[in-house]
């Protein structure tokens, strides 16, 4: 369990002021000029040190992400942007970091500008996020009053500007890509890769895309050394702290930081006060926000949560967003409901996910009552692999994958609703 | 220049090259859907997917640029299973209506599902409906065929420059539509009709009335205006059924405007058929034969003193059938002959004073460029799409002189008329310090009584800005009729001592000319503008201005029914094919010349068109390089005089109806009735 001392979101649950004022009694802006004196090379290095791997889902090194940054401008200005688009189902880590922690996020927006030569950033805010949006204005301003943003932000010689954009609530502005569309006032969808932001991305400049998370731990890490957060965390690639977001049928759903690599069963009931009707009432789990394949109870048992562990067991950590299903849940509606979510955020442009979701829902609709032919799932799982892989974004494997999951370990139930219905309906 | 093997084919291409674009220079042919070559590149049909060596998942071909050795698999078996996946998804929502849709047999969806697609549905839900949006009388929607690949969009956004359609909505309901349920407000519309892969944006007009495979294709050029356009014409029968446009970097790349592909269907509106002569008792016209036609014409030309004869040619005229005219009219001594029957005087000795030195293609070099006196969006839309192309390309710098009309790109407004040229307006500054300046100038220019003393103006304001030098010449005027630099370079102006048209109507008027001959003329009112004894032979194709004055009518041939030369803009000379035959008795023009010459007793010395076409090659060289721009040797033009403070005005009042097949078209009525405004069409139903 992770010791208080190593926590890095202490006011995550808001029981101190956001202020700025309590902010800095936490520990944030805390000779934030030193960390930059250290120089760009120094930070990333550090950072590189430290593990930290993306938060926003896909893992990605940060050290590395931010080290892709051209080192001199050609002229171009290059641009830091936070995505604040957290809209995964089951995910409601960022949100609370923009409630309770936005210094953090501020500290940190100037550290990682600074290390990738960025003079602005913008923050792309959920459309949903109307107090969180409010909140980080009111910190922004404070942040300006007290010399920490602006001109030469925090006494550090670094002009650095932060821009809150609000978004209009599409759940696929969080891709990379899309969200820097949807900055530039254009219609939220995603470009294709190559080119990657960090040759072109917001107004054809060098760009990189952050999730909060991921920017926010960044000054602790660095007051506190690559080492130190090397050192939490299960195994080298595996390191440091995680906001983890339990729901569902839980005790008490909660966030919770915790150590990279916490057994999954340890965070439920240490946490979250157990499973509703007790760990032997679990039926799954889908661990890293709705896009991530979900776990049946024998898998829960055993697993960590860390990136490479979930993968193992054909999963992912995602966004640590952890829903949690006891027995009395209808498993097959479930993820009807999440195909439903998939088909109803496509932005449309690309063939197989445009038309692939709403076919994947109509279908899963189908068997959650029955209605259907027993080869019908050889071909729903034909058609997600249609999908899978053939888009230009991440959204046609996100459609794809909890359909996999579900019937790759809950194939019988499927079977069963399909053999009744057809008893009934003769 | 990266090297890469495709299909285990080692390639070596200019960096940049995408994969798709080098597997078809290996010749493997990739489908797509979205991708095209004029447009940019949103990789959305996901159609070309390809299998890179060392790539998780199969990548776009279209949106990957070459990388140096990359492997790439076009016809893997990951590729085939990618492909099938797509296709089957394209199709589950499309309604396979292929029997009742116009795109049938011409379809890249209907192609491709052939080599991709299934031999039966996986889909059992119901399919989705879409609504149809109503884009005007050019092009019909059928909404539920679209696959949303937004080549439509990509083109009106990109080359035609209206914001008129768009994606809207997400996911499954996402659909192309008009953003506010009306026309599409662009000159080159019906390009949209070509770039849609499928079934969902068709041709109205063309709507059921014929299948690809039965239409009988012959490759022309267009003159409804003087871009000349490359079209093929697509016949079945004796009916030209609709026009299309052909590849042409260098005059209309792909494209084609509107009027050039819709007013087709006035040609099989009030067509003369048949010679008619005006019965003197009576005062009505009364069909009559041929040799009764032609003994009458000839009897008329050779009764009187040639100084009392006229000749004049229209708009829509072929360069050999002028050159027959031209031929004939000196034998008889004539020496009243002009082209300019829009009403422009200009000096029509130096050719560099009349064509587009700097051709279509050339504006894409320019750096800054001067528009006097045109709207060159209503007088040549393809000109237009290449400034656009330019400005979209780099931003190029454009200044008007001019009446201010709405240009598709931005531009500085200097001034209204020709005083304009002397102002020291900051604009001149960017000409003269651009690399390649260039000025256009339009017909409006020269439609008024000073015109060729701006012409003189507008020569010594180019060497001021310096627009010609020994690699470049940027003075360009912009023709709006497809016959005209035909006409000019054969010199069918006033001979020595002659008068110009404006001489002639006026001599009409004075009831000094006996007999006036004219070859398609219909860009002026007739008979309002000739006095009561002159004696009109109207030669030509259509019932409109010229014939109604007529006292005899000599049937000739439209466009689409010879063989002929034309020379557009630029100075090119192009070769158009006869697709159709004339209706009834009408003839070729060259042909009623010939016989014609013959009956006067001045038999012209060629027998058919090879003949009269080496007798045009032999006085003017250029008209043997088909297809090619000969350019004109930069020397001083106009005559100096006053110019007037007068405002310049358009030469083209309303795009959609400027000449005589145009103006007896249906659809480019109805074009008239939309986009022109109703207060127009109600004064000339009145």
């Amino acid at each position: 369990m992770l010791a208080d001392k190593d926590r890095i979101f202490t006011n995550i649950y808001g029981w101190e002021p956001f202020s700025l004022d309590a902010a800095k009694k936490r520990g944030d802006w805390d000779n934030t000029k030193d960390i930059l004196a250290k120089g760009r090379d120094a930070i990333i290095a550090e950072m590189k040190a430290s593990g930290l791997r993306g938060r926003g889902g896909a893992g990605f090194p940060t050290g590395m992400k931010w080290s892709f940054m051209p080192k001199e401008s050609d002229g171009r200005p290059h641009y830091l942007v936070i995505n604040a688009d957290e809209s995964e189902p089951g995910t409601c880590k960022d949100r609370d970091i923009l409630r309770h922690e936005p210094h953090k996020l501020l500290e940190g927006a100037l550290i990682a500008g600074f290390a990738m030569g960025a003079h602005r950033a913008y923050i792309y805010m959920r459309g949903e996020f109307c107090n969180e949006g409010s909140t980080i204005n009111r910190a922004i301003r404070e942040a300006y009053d007290a010399g920490l943003l602006g001109k030469n932000a925090a006494g550090s010689g670094w002009d650095f500007d932060v821009v809150l954009h609000r978004g209009a609530g599409a759940y696929i502005c969080g891709e990379e890509t899309a969200l820097i569309e949807s900055i530039e006032g254009k219609k939220g969808q995603p470009r294709n890769k190559p080119p990657f932001p960090a040759g072109a991305g917001l107004y054809a400049c060098p760009t990189t895309v952050n999730n909060v998370e991921t920017i926010a731990v960044a000054p602790s890490i660095l007051r506190r050394g690559g080492a130190w957060f090397a050192g939490l965390g299960k195994d080298e690639k595996n390191t440091g702290t995680k906001l983890f977001c339990i729901s569902g049928h839980v005790n008490n759903r909660c966030n919770v930081e915790e150590e990279m690599g916490i057994p999954l069963k340890d965070l439920i009931e240490k946490h979250a006060g157990g499973v509703r009707g007790g760990w032997d009432n679990l039926l799954a789990i889908i661990p890293g926000g709705s896009s991530t394949p979900l776990l049946p109870k024998h898998i829960c048992d055993t697993v960590t949560m860390d990136f490479d562990s979930l993968r193992a067991v054909q999963s992912g950590l995602g966004t640590a967003g952890v829903i949690v299903m006891d027995k009395s849940t209808d498993i097959v509606g479930a993820i009807a409901r999440l195909s439903h979510f998939y088909m109803h955020e496509s932005c449309g442009q690309c063939t197989p996910c445009r038309e692939g979701t709403g076919w994947l829902y109509r279908i899963m609709q189908r068997m959650a009552v029955g209605n259907a032919t027993l080869d019908e799932i050889d071909m729903l799982l034909d058609l997600t692999k249609e999908i899978e892989g053939h888009t230009i974004c991440a959204h046609g494997d996100a459609s794809a994958w909890p359909i996999q999951g579900l019937f790759r370990h809950f194939r019988p139930e499927v079977e069963k609703r399909i053999m009744e219905y057809r008893k009934e309906a003769a | 220049m990266p090297k890469l093997k495709i299909n285990n084919t080692e390639i070596e291409v200019p960096a940049g090259t995408s994969i798709l674009q080098a597997a078809e220079l290996l010749g493997y042919e990739v489908p797509r859907f979205c991708y095209h070559d004029k447009l940019s590149v949103p990789a959305n049909c996901r159609m070309c997917l390809v299998e890179v060596k060392g790539a998780p998942k199969p990548v776009a071909s279209c949106a990957m640029a070459c990388g140096e050795n990359m492997e790439v698999l076009t016809e893997s078996a990951m590729v085939t299973k990618a492909r099938h996946g797509v296709m089957e998804m394209m199709l589950i929502n499309h309604p396979l209506d292929c029997p009742i849709c116009d795109q049938g047999g011409e379809c890249d969806l209907q192609d491709q599902a052939f080599g991709y697609g299934f031999d039966r549905s996986r889909y059992t839900e119901d399919k989705r409906a879409k609504s149809d949006p109503d884009m005007g009388p050019l092009i019909k929607t059928v909404m539920t065929r679209c696959i949303q690949c937004t080549r439509c969009v990509r083109f009106s956004e990109e080359i035609a420059g209206v914001s008129d359609i768009g994606m809207m909505n997400r996911g499954e309901d996402a659909e192309i539509t008009t953003f506010v349920e009306k026309a599409i407000n662009s000159e080159l519309s019906g390009n949209l009709v070509d770039v849609c892969p499928v079934g969902a944006l068709t041709n109205k007009p063309y709507a059921f009335t014929a299948r690809p495979w039965e239409l009988r294709k012959t490759e022309s050029i267009d003159v409804h205006d003087a871009v000349g356009t490359n079209i093929r014409i697509d016949a079945r029968g004796n009916e030209v059924m609709r026009v299309l446009p052909r590849l042409n970097e260098d005059v209309n790349e792909e494209w084609m405007a509107d009027k050039s592909r819709y007013a087709i269907d006035g040609l099989k509106r009030a067509r003369l058929d048949r010679p008619y002569i005006r019965d003197e008792a009576s005062d009505e016209l009364r069909e009559a034969s041929w040799d009764e036609a032609l003994s009458l014409v000839a009897k008329k030309l050779t009764g009187v003193s040639a100084d009392r004869v006229a000749a004049m040619v229209g708009s829509l005229c072929d360069t050999e059938s002028m050159l027959a005219l031209k031929d004939l009219m000196l034998s008889l001594g004539v020496r009243n002959i002009d082209c300019r029957t829009d009403g422009t005087l200009f000096d029509p000795t130096q050719r560099c004073g009349y064509v587009m030195n700097t051709t279509i293609a050339g504006l894409e070099q320019a750096d800054a460029i001067l528009l006097v006196g045109t709207n060159p969006r209503w007088e040549a839309p393809l000109v237009n799409a290449r400034i656009r192309k330019n400005w979209l390309a780099k931003r190029v710098k454009v200044g008007l002189i001019g009446e201010q009309k709405d240009l598709t790109y931005p531009y500085t407004h200097i001034g209204s008329g020709p005083e304009s040229l002397a102002s020291d307006h900051s604009f001149f500054e960017i000409l003269k310090s651009a690399k390649n300046p260039v000025i256009i100038v339009g017909q409006g220019t020269f439609l008024r009584p000073d015109g060729e003393a701006i012409h003189a103006a507008l020569y010594e304001f180019a060497t001021k800005m310096g627009v010609v030098r020994d690699d470049w010449n940027g003075f360009n005027v912009l023709q709006t009729a497809a016959s005209r630099v035909g006409a000019l370079d054969i010199g069918f102006v006033p001979q020595a001592h002659g008068l110009n048209a404006y001489g002639i109507l006026t001599a009409s008027q004075n009831d000094q000319m006996d007999v006036l001959y004219l070859l398609g003329v219909d860009e002026f009112n007739v008979e309002a503008s000739l006095g009561n004894k002159t004696f009109v032979i109207y030669q030509g194709h259509h019932g409109d201005q010229g014939a109604v004055r007529a006292d005899v009518i000599l049937p000739g041939a439209a466009y689409t029914e010879k063989d002929g030369l034309y020379v557009n803009t630029e100075g090119r000379v192009q070769m158009a094919k006869k697709a159709v035959s004339a209706p009834g008795e009408a003839r070729e023009d060259w042909r009623i010349l010939r016989a014609l010459s013959e009956k006067t007793g001045r038999v012209l010395s060629y027998d058919n068109l090879h003949q009269l076409r080496a007798r045009l090659v032999k006085d003017y060289p250029q008209f043997g390089k088909i297809g090619a721009v000969v350019p004109a040797n930069w020397k001083s033009f106009g005559v100096k005089g006053d110019v007037r403070k007068h405002m310049f005005h358009g030469a083209v009042d309303n795009y959609y109806m400027t000449n005589a097949i145009s103006r007896l078209s249906p659809t480019m009525a109805k074009c008239t009735q939309v986009f022109v405004g109703h207060d127009e069409l109600a004064e000339a139903a009145e």
